[in-house]
C-alpha cells in the first residue's frame, strides 16, 4: 500500500476560456494534514471540487490509496471515503442533529433502526474523536461550532477516511477555531488524512504538516510546514514582496468627530443586541472595535450608518446629533459626512448585477454630480467611476463590466473608493479585507490609515484580531452588546484581548 | 467558481425568445395536426390574418396597444422586485375615470378629452395599484397575494357600479351610457382606408411614448435607478438611503397608471362605453409580455405585437378553419404564453452549454480571469 491517501496527476480543468487548474499534480500523505493555500480564484475550490466529484477534470488522473478513479459524483467519492465539510453548511436548520446526520443514507423505510444505529454510532464518533454533540438538538439552536462539528461528523458517520475542509474558520470564534483545531489533530492520530482550503497563513502554520500553494491555476510548490514561514508562502501565493505588517507612524487625534451616547439597538427580533453603547472617535485616529462575530457588532455599524432604528441613544456627528429615523436614515447619515463602507460587501455595500459606474454612485444617486433634476448624468457618473479606477487599481478597468464579474479584493475596492473618495469626516468600515486577496489587503490599509492621517475619524470594526491590533490606534473591545475593555494595541497581548472578548476582562471602559 | 457563463447578450434577448416561441409552436402544430388539420395551413392563416392585409394589421396593432400597455405596467413593478398580477383589476377600474371623462367632456374636443382622460385613468389605476403597495410596504403583505385578490374586487366592485350607477335608467345592458361626440377617440382609419375597419385609434402614440418613457425611467432617472438597486438588492437600497417603502407605493402607482391606459384604449377608443369585463384578460397576458420582453421596452413593443398578432391571427383561423374552435386558439396561446413566459428558462442551460463549447475552441481574447 503506498503511502499517498490521494494523488491527483496532471489535472486540467478549463471552464470556458479560463483555465482554472493547469496541469495539477498534488499528493497527500496519509495520515497527515495538508494545507492549500491561494488567493480567491487560483483553483483551490475547483481543484478539491474535482477530487469530490463535483466538477470532472478535462484530463488528468485521481488515485485513492493508489488505484485510479474517475470519480463521477459525490456519492461516489463518498463510497472511495472522501469527505467533504463546506464553507456554508448543507444542514437542514430545522432538523435535530441525528436526522442531518443520517439525511440521505437512512438504511431501512421506516426510521427508527436508522436512528438507532446512528446514536451508537454518534457515541462511538463522540469518544474517539472529542466529537460531543447532543443529538436530538435542533440545528439552528446550536452555536455555528457546533454545526460545522455536524458537518464533520456526517463526513465521519459516511465512513470518510479523508475529509476536505474549505475555509473551515471563516465563520468560528478563536475559540471555536482552537477546539476544530484540536479535534483534526485527534483525527490524523486516528488515521484520518485531512486537506485544509484557507487562506489564513497562521492556520497553515499552526497546523498542518505539509503546504501545496496554488497561483493563477497552477501548484506552484508543495513544502513542509516545518521549513517554510508565512512570508515565503505570502510570496509564493501573490507572486511578489508582500508585507504582512502594516507600518503607520503615530496617531495625531484632535476634536471629537463621532459620539455615540448611550446606544441601545435591537435585531429584527426586538432582542437587544447593542446594550448602551458610549465611545468617541476622534479626527485622525482609527478606533477598532474587536470582538467574537455577533456581539452586537454588526447591528452598532447599521444603527451608527442609519441603516437600523435605533432604539435609544445618540449617534453625534461633528457635534450635531444625526437624525437616523425612518428607512431612508441612511441618506441622512450620509449628507452629514458619514461614510460606511460595510461588513458584508455582496449582500449590503454593492449590487452584484449592476455595472461597476452604477455601484460606484450607489447611495449618492440623488448627489447633484451625477445631473439636474430627475434624470441621472451617466457620463458624468461613467467618467468618474473610470478615475477612481485608475486611482484605486480596479481590475479590469470597465465601467461597464458588471460587478459580480470582478474578484472579491476588487469588489471591496469600488466600495472603499465610493465611500472614502466623498471625502466623509467619518469612515466607518466593518470587515475591511474579510474574503479579499493579500495583495489587496495591503493596499486597502494603507488607504485607510491614508484617511486618517488626512484627519478623518475612522470606526473600524473586524472579527480579525491581528487587524485590529495592526490598524487600531486605540482598541474597544466588544462583548453581548457591550463595551467591556479598551486597550493600547501597542501594549494589549492577544491574550489579554481574548480573555476580554470572552467577557472575562475586568479593565472598565474609558468613554 | 462560476461554472456557467451568462449568454451573450444578443442570444439572450433575441436567440432565446425565437427558440421558445419556435419550441411553442412546434408543439402547437403537433396538437392542431391531432385534429385532423394542417399546421402549416393554420399557420399561413395566423401569420395572413395578422400582417397580410391592411385591416388584419390593424387589429394586430389594436391588440398590440394594450399589450404595451400591460406589459410595461409588469415590467415597471418587477424592476423595483415586485410582482404586480394585478394589471388587470388595474386596468379594469381606470375604466371609471376614462368613461366619467369621456361621458362629461363628450361635447367639447378630444384634445382635451384625451389628457384628461389619460390623467383620470392613470389616477383611478394608480390608486388601485398604491393600496396592495402601501400594504406591502407598511404591513408587509405580498404584493402577488393583494394584486390578485385586488382583481377580484375590481370586478365586483364594477359589475355593482354598472348594474346600479353607471347605467342609464331603462336600459337592460350593465354598460354605461355611450359616448357619441368628442369623448370618442380619432380612429386611424378615418385617416388611413389601409386600417379598413380596424379599431386602431390614437392611443397607439400614447403607446409608444409609453414605451418611451419607461425606457428614460428605468435606466436615465434616479428613480429608477433606486427602482434597480431595489428590485436587486433591497438590503443595499436601505444601505444607500433609499426609503424602501417609499420606493414600493411609488412604483406600484406607476405601474397601475400604466395599466390603466387600457381603459383610455378600449373604453374610449373601441368600445364608446364602459362595459362589463373590457380588460379580458389584457391584464394577465401582460405579465407573459413582460417576461418575454425581458422588461425592457423594445422587447415589450416586440413581445406585444407577438400577442397582438396571435390574438388577431387566432380569430381568422376561427373562421377560416372551422374545426379549431375558440377553445383550441386558447390553447396555442396558451402553449405560446407557457413557453416563451413560464418557463422561459427551458433551453437556457442547453444553450449556455452550447455557447460554452463554441467559445472554448475560439480562441477569444476576452480578459476576464477566473471569477472569485
Amino acid at each position: 500500500m503506498t503511502p499517498w491517501a490521494i494523488e491527483l496527476i496532471g489535472i486540467n480543468k478549463r471552464f470556458g476560456e479560463v483555465h482554472a487548474n493547469k496541469d495539477i499534480d498534488l499528493k497527500v500523505k496519509r495520515g497527515t494534514i495538508h494545507g492549500i493555500v491561494g488567493e480567491n480564484g487560483a483553483g483551490k475550490s475547483t481543484l478539491m471540487s474535482i477530487l469530490y466529484g463535483f466538477y470532472t477534470a478535462d484530463s488528468g488522473q485521481i488515485l485513492v490509496n493508489g488505484t485510479p478513479h474517475a470519480i463521477t459524483d459525490s456519492r461516489h467519492a463518498l463510497q472511495l471515503g472522501i469527505g467533504m465539510v463546506h464553507q456554508h453548511f448543507t444542514l437542514v436548520d430545522n432538523f435535530s442533529i441525528l436526522e442531518n446526520v443520517v439525511l440521505g443514507v437512512e438504511h431501512s423505510p421506516l426510521l427508527a433502526p436508522t436512528f438507532a444505529k446512528a446514536r451508537a454510532e454518534l457515541k462511538r464518533l463522540a469518544s474517539e474523536y472529542s466529537l460531543d454533540v447532543d443529538p436530538g438538538a435542533i440545528v439552528e439552536d446550536v452555536s455555528v461550532g457546533l454545526q460545522q462539528r455536524v458537518e464533520i461528523l456526517k463526513a465521519l458517520y459516511r465512513g470518510a477516511e479523508v475529509l476536505i475542509l474549505d475555509e473551515p474558520t471563516g465563520v468560528l470564534t478563536p475559540a471555536e477555531a482552537d477546539h476544530l483545531f484540536r479535534v483534526l489533530r485527534v483525527l490524523r492520530e486516528q488515521g484520518k488524512t485531512i486537506i485544509l482550503i484557507t487562506h489564513k497563513l497562521r492556520e497553515i502554520m499552526a497546523i498542518t504538516d505539509s503546504v501545496s500553494v496554488m497561483r493563477q491555476g497552477e501548484m506552484v510548490a508543495t513544502l513542509e510546514t516545518a521549513g517554510t514561514s508565512p512570508e515565503e508562502l505570502a510570496e509564493l501565493m501573490v507572486g511578489r514582496r508582500v508585507l504582512l505588517r502594516v507600518e503607520k507612524g503615530p496617531a495625531n487625534p484632535g476634536k471629537v468627530l463621532l459620539e455615540v451616547v448611550d446606544l441601545v439597538v435591537t435585531d429584527d427580533l426586538k432582542v437587544p443586541r447593542v446594550k448602551g453603547i458610549n465611545f468617541k472617535v476622534r479626527a485622525g485616529e482609527i478606533v477598532g472595535i474587536a470582538g467574537v462575530a455577533g456581539n452586537g457588532q454588526s447591528e452598532l455599524l447599521e444603527a451608527v450608518s442609519g441603516i437600523r432604528d435605533q432604539k435609544s441613544g445618540d449617534v453625534v456627528l461633528n457635534g450635531s446629533k444625526l437624525s437616523l429615523e425612518g428607512d431612508d436614515g441612511a441618506a441622512r447619515a450620509r449628507l452629514a459626512g458619514l461614510a460606511h463602507v460595510p461588513e458584508d460587501r455582496q449582500r449590503m455595500g454593492l449590487v452584484i448585477n449592476f455595472e461597476e459606474w452604477e455601484n460606484s454612485i450607489l447611495g449618492y444617486q440623488d448627489d447633484p454630480a451625477y445631473g439636474k433634476g430627475v434624470l441621472l448624468d451617466i457620463d458624468a457618473a461613467r467618467r468618474q467611476a473610470a478615475e477612481r479606477m485608475e486611482k484605486f487599481d480596479i481590475r479590469p478597468t470597465n465601467v461597464r463590466l458588471k460587478t459580480a464579474n470582478f474578484s472579491g479584493g476588487n469588489q471591496q475596492k469600488i466600495v472603499l473608493a465610493r465611500e472614502m473618495e466623498r471625502d466623509p469626516l467619518v469612515l466607518v468600515v466593518g470587515q475591511p479585507t474579510r474574503g479579499v486577496d493579500i495583495g489587496a489587503v495591503e493596499f486597502i490599509h494603507n488607504q485607510i490609515i491614508k484617511m486618517r492621517d488626512a484627519g478623518k475619524a475612522i470606526l473600524l470594526v473586524s472579527v480579525e484580531l491581528d487587524e485590529i491590533r495592526s490598524l487600531s490606534d486605540r482598541i474597544l473591545v466588544m462583548f453581548d452588546g457591550k463595551i467591556v475593555g479598551e486597550a493600547d494595541p501597542a501594549t494589549a497581548t492577544e491574550g489579554e484581548l481574548g480573555l476580554m472578548m470572552a467577557g472575562i476582562g475586568t479593565k472598565e471602559a474609558a468613554p | 467558481m462560476s461554472v456557467r457563463r451568462p449568454l451573450p447578450r444578443w442570444a439572450d434577448v433575441a436567440l432565446l425568445p425565437l427558440l421558445n416561441l419556435l419550441l411553442a409552436l412546434i408543439i402547437s402544430g403537433a396538437v392542431v395536426m391531432l385534429i385532423g388539420q394542417n399546421p402549416l395551413d393554420a399557420l399561413r392563416i395566423i401569420t395572413y390574418g395578422a400582417f397580410g392585409y391592411g385591416e388584419g394589421f390593424g387589429y394586430t396593432l389594436h391588440f398590440a396597444t394594450n399589450f404595451v400597455f400591460t406589459g410595461l405596467a409588469v415590467a415597471v413593478a418587477a424592476h423595483a422586485g415586485l410582482f404586480n398580477i394585478g394589471a388587470e383589476g388595474q386596468a379594469y377600474v381606470a375604466g371609471i375615470g376614462a368613461i366619467l371623462v369621456g361621458l362629461t367632456m363628450d361635447q367639447t374636443h378630444w384634445l382635451l378629452v384625451l389628457p384628461l382622460a389619460i390623467i383620470a385613468s392613470a389616477a383611478i389605476g394608480g390608486f388601485w395599484a398604491l393600496i396592495p403597495g402601501y400594504l406591502q410596504a407598511k404591513r408587509g403583505s405580498h404584493v402577488v397575494i393583494t394584486t390578485i385578490m385586488f382583481n377580484f374586487i375590481a370586478s365586483a366592485l364594477m359589475v355593482y357600479l354598472l348594474t346600479r350607477v353607471l347605467k342609464p335608467v331603462g336600459q337592460m345592458d350593465p354598460t354605461s351610457a355611450a359616448v357619441t361626440g368628442a369623448g370618442k377617440l380619432p380612429q386611424l382609419r378615418d385617416f388611413m382606408s389601409f386600417f379598413g375597419y380596424a379599431p386602431l385609434n390614437i392611443t397607439i402614440f400614447i403607446a409608444i411614448a409609453a414605451l418611451i418613457l419607461v425606457y428614460v425611467l428605468i435606466w436615465h432617472t434616479r428613480l429608477g435607478f433606486a427602482m434597480r438597486t431595489l428590485g436587486h438588492n433591497p438590503v443595499a437600497s436601505s444601505y444607500a438611503g433609499i426609503s424602501n417603502s417609499r420606493l414600493i407605493m411609488i412604483t406600484m402607482t406607476i405601474s397601475g397608471a400604466l395599466a390603466g391606459m387600457v381603459a383610455v384604449n378600449q373604453v374610449l377608443g373601441v368600445q364608446a362605453r364602459l362595459q362589463l369585463d373590457f380588460p379580458s384578460g389584457y391584464g394577465f397576458v401582460g405579465i407573459a409580455v413582460a417576461l418575454m420582453g425581458r422588461n425592457h421596452p423594445i422587447g415589450i413593443a416586440l413581445s406585444a405585437m407577438l400577442f397582438g398578432a396571435l390574438y388577431q391571427g387566432g380569430l381568422e383561423l376561427q373562421f377560416s378553419m372551422p374545426a379549431i374552435t375558440r377553445d383550441m386558439i386558447v390553447v396555442i396561446q396558451a402553449l405560446v404564453i407557457l413557453f416563451t413566459g413560464a418557463m422561459e428558462g427551458l433551453l437556457r442551460p442547453g444553450l449556455e452549454s452550447a455557447f460554452m463549447l463554441y467559445g472554448a475552441r475560439q480562441k477569444a481574447a476576452a480578459p476576464a480571469g477566473p471569477g472569485s
